[in-house]
C-alpha cells in the first residue's frame, strides 16, 4: 500500500515555558535516578577493587583492575564469626528455608482466603480481623512466648521452627490477598459449582484454584523476597545451624576483627541481593501488584 | 416433576428481612414468574429455594417433601444465573459435565446427555470451547445445558437475558418458552422485565419488599391489576394515573377530578363503593380509543405526540387533564389539533386513596 | 438457636476445619503470644520469666531507662523526616513519571529496585559509602576539599540522618509505585474538564487528584509506618545502636534485653508499650480500609 504524505500542517509554535517545563522534568527524574543508582554502582566496583586500591579512598573510580577474588572469597571463605566457610552455607539455609516456607504459607493464604469469601463460617471475619491487626504489630511482642514454645516443643532453633515462623507472620498478608482476589470472582460461579454436586475441596481444587494464577504469582513474589530479605526471625529462630544468608552477611560485615574487607563485604552484599534483585527484574509489574493489593482492598 | 409450595417463608440477612412471611404453590409444570424492581427480594427468593440461601423461617417443599435443609446438589434443581457463570477455566463440555462427573455418573451416560443437551440448544460445535471464546448468547446457551443435563425437575432461572442485547433477547426467550413446552418442568423464572414475564409465565407473583402483590395469570395481571403499584409496574407505555373522587350524577356515578368527568357507571367495582370516596383512576393508553361517531366521546388538545412505530403515543388535555392515548397511524392525530376519543371504563382500574388497593 | 447453629455448622463443616489453622494460628500465635508478653511485663522476670506479679514497676523502671527514652525520641525523629520525605519524594516522581516521560519502565525500574533488598543491604551500602576514612568524605577530600564533612555514621548527632537516608532510599519507591498506580487509574476526562476550566495543573494536583489518590496514600503510609515501628534490621547493620545510643530505636532495646541483657519483664514491658501504641493508631486505619465497605453481603 502506497502512504500519503501528510499534508503540510503548521506547527503549533514551541512553548518555551513547556519546554522548560520538560528539561525540568528530566533534570529532577535523573538526579534522582542517579541518588538511587548510586549504591548499586558503588557496591559494584569495590567489589571488583583490591583492598589496596580500595585504601587510596576513591570510592567512585571503576576499579583499575577488576578482579574477582573478593567475590569468591565472599562465596567461600569470608569469616561469620568463628567459621570461615563464606556466604554459600547461608545460600543454602536460605533456600531450605524459602521453599518450604512459601510453599505453605500460600497454600494456607488460598485456603483461608476461600474460606472466608465464599463460605459462610461464624466468627470467621473476627479471626480474620484479628489476623490483619496481628500483621501491624512489631515482632518482638510475640517472640519471646514463641521461643518458649518452641523451645518445649522441640523446635527452637530447627529449620522446622524458622518455616513454622514464617507461615505464621506471611499468614496475614497471603490470607488477605486471595481473600481479595477470591471476593472479586462472581460468587455465581460457586453457587452454580454447589448445585452441580461439588463441596469446599472439589470447588477449591476444580474451579478456584485454577482462576488463581495470576495472584499466585503475586503472592510467590511477595514471599520470595519477604522471606529472603528476612533477618530478625532468621536470627531469632532458625539456630546456628540454619542462619538465613541476611543474618551471616551481617556477620561477616560487622563482626569481623582487624581491617575490613570492604570488597569482601561488597561482593557478598551483591550477592545477598541477587535473588530479590533477580525477582524484582523479572518480575516486573507484578511487583508493584504485589505492594498494592496487598494493602489495599480490590 | 415436581411442585413447590413455600410456607410462610423468611429470608433475612442479618437484621434486614429480605422475604417476609411469604406463602407460594407453584403446580408441577409451571412456569412461575417471579417480577418485581430491584431490591424485592426475587432473587433471595429463588436463591432459598434453590437452597443457597439460608432461610430463617418457614418451609420449602418439593414435591409434599420437607427440602428446606436438603443441600443444593440433593434438591433436583437446575439454575442458570445472570452472569452466566460459566467455570472460565473448563472447556464448554466440561461445563456442561462437571456436576454428572462429580455425581460419579458413568462416561457413556454422560456424553449421551450432554450430546443430547447440545443438541437442543444447538451448541453442539462450540463443545470444545472455553467460555471466554463464546458470545453471549452462546454462553448463556450453555448455562442453560448444564441445568439441562442435570435432569432437574424444577428450574430455576434469575434473570437470565438480563446481560444480553435486545435481539438476542427475544430470541432466548422464545427459546426458554418452547424449552418449557418440550420438558413440561416446573421453571421459576426471576426478571425485573416485564415483556419477559407476560411473555413466558403461566402465572406472575409481582413482588415488592418482599412480599408478593399479585398472583395470577399474566393477562389478570395486566388488566385487572391487584393494587396502584402493579399497575404502574406492568405496562408500556405506562398507565395514566388520576387522583379524584366518586360524586353521584344524578342517577349513576361519575369520576371526577378538577373539571374532568367519567360515568364509571359500567365499571365492575369489587365492593361497595359510596359518593364522595376518593379514589386513584389507573387507566392505560390502549384503553383510551380514537373516537368513532360515539355520543361518549370526548375531546381533548393534542399536546405532543411520540411515534413509536406501529403506533403513536398521544399526549393531550381533556377538560384540564392530561393523559396519554394511543393512536393509529392513520388516525389523524397531531400536536395542537383537538381530537375526540372514548374511555373504555369497563378496563380501567380504581385503587383506593390510602391503600393503593383495588376496588 | 441451638438447634439451627448444629445445622449450619453441618452444612459448612469442611470450611470450618480448613479455618483451622488459620483459628490455630490467631489464637496461640498472635494473640496467645500477646497476652503472655503483657502478662510477663507486670512479672519481675529477669533471666527466666518468674510468675510473680510487681504491678507496673517494670513501666516505672523503663521510663526511667535513659536508653529506652533515647530510642523512644529517635524513632519520632526517624517517624518524621522519613514519612515526610518518603511521600514528597514519592509523590514528585510518580507525578513527573506520569507526565508522558521517554524511559518511563527504566525510571520505574530505579525508583523501586531498593525496596526488594533488604533492610540489611541496605544499612550496609549506606554504611559503606558514608564510612569518612574511605568514603564520600575520603573521596572529596581526595579531590581537593580538605574541609568537606560527611560523617554522618559515627557523628552521634547526625547518626540518626544517615539512617534515615538509607531508609529513604529503600522505601521511597513504594510511594512512587502505588501514587503512579493511583495517577494511572484518574479517568483522562477529569484532566480534559480542568483544561477546558482553565486549572493550572500543581492546583489540579493538589486539589483534586491528591484527595482522589486517598486509598493509595492511607496504604502507603501505613506500609512505611509498619516499618518504622518494625525499624531493626537496618538500624543493627548500619550503625548497631550507635555510636553509643546515638541510634537506638525501640525495637533493638527489646531484642537486645530478651536475648542479651536478660531483662525480660522490662523487655516486655517495652513491648507492651510498642504494641498499645500500634493498636491504638492502626485499629481505626485498618477498620475503614479493610472492613467498610469489603466482604460480601451474603
Amino acid at each position: 500500500m502506497m502512504r500519503q504524505a501528510k499534508p503540510a500542517v503548521a506547527r503549533r509554535p514551541l512553548n518555551y515555558q513547556e519546554v522548560w517545563g520538560r528539561v525540568g522534568i528530566y533534570a529532577f527524574l535523573g538526579v534522582v535516578a542517579l541518588f538511587f543508582l548510586l549504591p548499586l554502582y558503588v557496591m559494584l566496583v569495590t567489589s571488583f577493587k583490591s583492598m589496596d586500591e580500595i585504601r587510596l579512598g576513591l570510592i567512585f573510580s571503576l576499579p583499575r583492575q577488576f578482579t574477582i577474588d573478593a567475590w569468591v572469597k565472599a562465596w567461600t571463605s569470608a569469616c561469620t564469626g568463628l567459621e570461615c566457610t563464606g556466604l554459600r552455607v547461608g545460600f543454602g539455609n536460605s533456600v531450605k528455608i524459602l521453599v518450604p516456607s512459601v510453599v505453605v504459607s500460600i497454600l494456607l493464604g488460598a485456603v483461608n482466603g476461600y474460606a472466608l469469601s465464599f463460605w459462610k463460617v461464624k466468627g470467621a471475619n473476627v479471626l480474620f480481623a484479628c489476623l490483619l491487626l496481628g500483621s501491624f504489630i512489631p515482632y518482638q511482642v510475640f517472640i519471646y512466648p514463641l521461643v518458649r514454645v518452641y523451645a518445649q516443643t522441640g523446635i527452637y532453633g530447627s529449620l522446622a521452627g524458622i518455616v513454622l515462623t514464617h507461615v505464621i507472620f506471611g499468614m496475614p498478608v497471603m490470607t488477605l490477598l486471595f481473600r481479595n482476589y477470591y471476593s472479586g470472582l462472581p460468587i455465581e460461579l460457586f453457587k452454580a459449582a454447589r448445585i452441580d454436586g461439588a463441596g469446599f475441596w472439589k470447588i477449591f481444587v476444580s474451579i478456584i484454584l485454577p482462576m488463581s494464577a495470576p495472584i499466585a504469582i503475586v503472592a510467590v513474589i511477595m514471599q520470595v523476597t519477604a522471606i529472603w530479605n528476612d533477618f530478625l526471625l532468621g536470627l531469632v529462630f532458625a539456630g546456628r545451624e540454619n542462619l538465613p544468608m541476611t543474618v551471616q552477611l551481617n556477620n561477616i560485615v560487622n563482626t569481623t576483627t582487624g581491617e575490613r574487607a570492604y570488597n569482601v563485604n561488597m561482593a557478598a552484599t551483591v550477592l545477598t541481593s541477587l535473588v530479590p534483585l533477580a525477582v524484582y527484574l523479572l518480575s516486573g509489574r507484578w511487583f508493584v501488584r504485589g505492594i498494592a493489593s496487598g494493602a489495599v482492598k480490590g | 416433576m415436581s411442585s413447590v409450595s413455600l410456607e410462610s417463608l423468611d429470608v433475612s440477612y442479618g437484621n434486614v428481612q429480605i422475604v417476609r412471611n411469604l406463602d407460594l404453590n407453584i403446580r408441577d409444570g409451571e412456569f412461575l414468574v417471579l417480577l418485581g424492581p430491584s431490591g424485592c427480594g426475587k432473587s433471595t427468593l429463588l436463591s432459598a429455594i434453590g437452597g443457597l440461601t439460608d432461610v430463617s423461617g418457614g418451609r420449602i417443599l418439593f414435591n409434599d417433601k420437607d427440602v428446606t435443609w436438603t443441600d443444593p446438589k440433593d434438591r433436583g434443581i437446575g439454575m442458570v444465573f445472570q452472569s452466566y457463570a460459566l467455570y472460565p477455566t473448563m472447556s464448554v463440555e466440561r461445563n456442561l459435565s462437571f456436576g454428572l462427573r462429580i455425581a460419579g455418573i458413568d462416561r457413556a451416560i454422560i456424553e449421551k446427555k450432554v450430546k443430547w443437551a447440545a443438541d437442543l440448544l444447538q451448541i453442539a460445535h462450540l463443545l470444545d470451547r472455553k467460555p471466554s471464546a463464546l458470545s453471549g448468547g452462546q454462553r448463556q446457551r450453555v448455562a442453560i445445558g448444564r441445568a439441562l443435563v442435570r435432569d432437574a425437575d424444577i428450574f430455576l432461572f434469575d434473570e437470565p437475558l438480563s446481560n444480553l442485547d435486545a435481539k438476542l433477547r427475544a430470541e432466548l426467550r422464545l427459546e426458554i418458552k418452547k424449552l418449557h413446552k418440550t420438558l413440561k418442568s416446573t421453571m421459576i423464572y426471576v426478571t425485573h422485565d416485564q415483556i419477559e414475564a407476560l411473555t413466558l409465565a403461566d402465572r406472575i407473583a409481582v413482588m415488592k419488599d418482599g412480599i408478593i402483590q399479585q398472583l395470577d395469570t399474566p393477562l389478570n395481571v395486566y388488566n385487572k391489576p391487584a393494587n396502584e403499584f402493579v399497575g404502574s409496574f406492568l405496562g408500556s407505555p405506562a398507565m395514566n394515573k388520576v387522583e379524584g373522587a366518586l360524586v353521584a350524577d344524578g342517577d349513576h356515578l361519575s369520576f371526577a377530578a378538577g373539571d374532568f368527568r367519567l360515568d364509571v357507571s359500567r365499571y365492575p367495582f369489587t365492593q361497595k363503593v359510596e359518593s364522595g370516596r376518593k379514589v386513584v383512576l389507573g387507566l392505560r393508553p390502549e384503553h383510551i380509543l380514537p373516537a368513532s361517531g360515539s355520543a361518549a366521546a370526548i375531546e381533548g388538545k393534542v399536546s405532543l405526540v411520540e411515534p413509536m412505530g406501529s403506533s403513536i403515543l398521544a399526549w393531550s388535555v381533556f377538560d384540564g387533564l392530561s393523559l396519554s392515548h394511543l393512536v393509529g397511524q392513520d388516525d389523524g392525530c397531531e400536536a395542537d389539533r383537538t381530537f375526540a376519543v372514548t374511555i373504555d371504563v369497563q378496563k380501567a382500574s380504581f385503587f383506593d386513596v390510602e391503600t393503593g388497593w383495588r376496588l | 438457636m441451638g438447634a439451627e447453629f448444629t445445622r449450619h455448622v453441618k452444612r459448612n463443616l469442611v470450611a470450618y476445619i480448613a479455618l483451622l489453622p488459620m483459628a490455630a494460628v490467631v489464637i496461640f500465635a498472635y494473640l496467645g503470644t500477646m497476652a503472655w508478653s503483657v502478662r510477663l511485663s507486670f512479672s519481675s522476670s529477669k533471666l527466666l520469666p518468674r510468675s510473680d506479679f510487681v504491678g507496673l514497676n517494670q513501666y516505672v523502671t523503663l521510663f526511667d531507662t535513659s536508653r529506652w527514652l533515647t530510642s523512644l525520641g529517635n524513632l519520632a525523629v526517624i517517624a518524621f523526616f522519613f514519612l515526610l520525605i518518603c511521600f514528597v519524594l514519592g509523590c514528585l516522581l510518580a507525578i513527573f513519571i506520569d507526565q508522558n516521560v521517554r524511559g518511563e519502565s527504566l525510571f520505574r525500574t530505579v525508583f523501586l529496585y531498593p525496596y526488594a533488598m533488604s533492610f540489611v543491604v541496605a544499612g550496609l551500602i549506606w554504611q559503606w559509602i558514608l564510612n569518612p576514612d574511605l568514603g564520600i568524605q575520603a573521596t572529596m577530600r581526595g579531590f581537593g576539599f580538605s574541609g568537606f564533612v560527611l560523617d554522618w555514621v559515627v557523628n552521634p548527632r547526625m547518626v540518626l540522618y544517615a539512617v534515615i537516608l538509607a531508609t529513604v532510599w529503600h522505601g521511597s519507591g513504594l510511594v512512587m509505585a502505588l501514587i503512579l498506580a493511583g495517577l494511572r487509574g484518574i479517568d483522562g476526562e477529569i484532566w480534559r474538564a480542568t483544561r477546558i476550566d482553565g486549572i493550572p495543573a500543581w492546583r489540579v494536583y493538589l486539589s483534586i487528584v491528591l484527595p482522589m489518590l486517598r486509598p493509595m496514600i492511607i496504604t502507603s503510609l501505613v506500609l512505611l509506618s509498619i516499618s518504622i515501628v518494625k525499624m531493626y534490621d537496618v538500624v543493627v547493620a548500619m550503625t548497631n545502636g550507635g555510636p553509643g545510643t546515638a541510634s537506638e530505636v525501640p525495637a533493638k532495646f527489646i531484642m537486645d534485653n530478651l536475648f542479651e541483657r536478660a531483662n525480660i519483664g522490662l523487655a516486655t514491658a517495652a513491648s507492651t508499650v510498642m504494641l498499645i501504641t500500634v493498636l491504638m493508631v492502626m485499629a481505626p486505619v485498618i477498620y475503614s480500609q479493610y472492613f467498610r465497605k469489603s466482604g460480601r453481603a451474603a
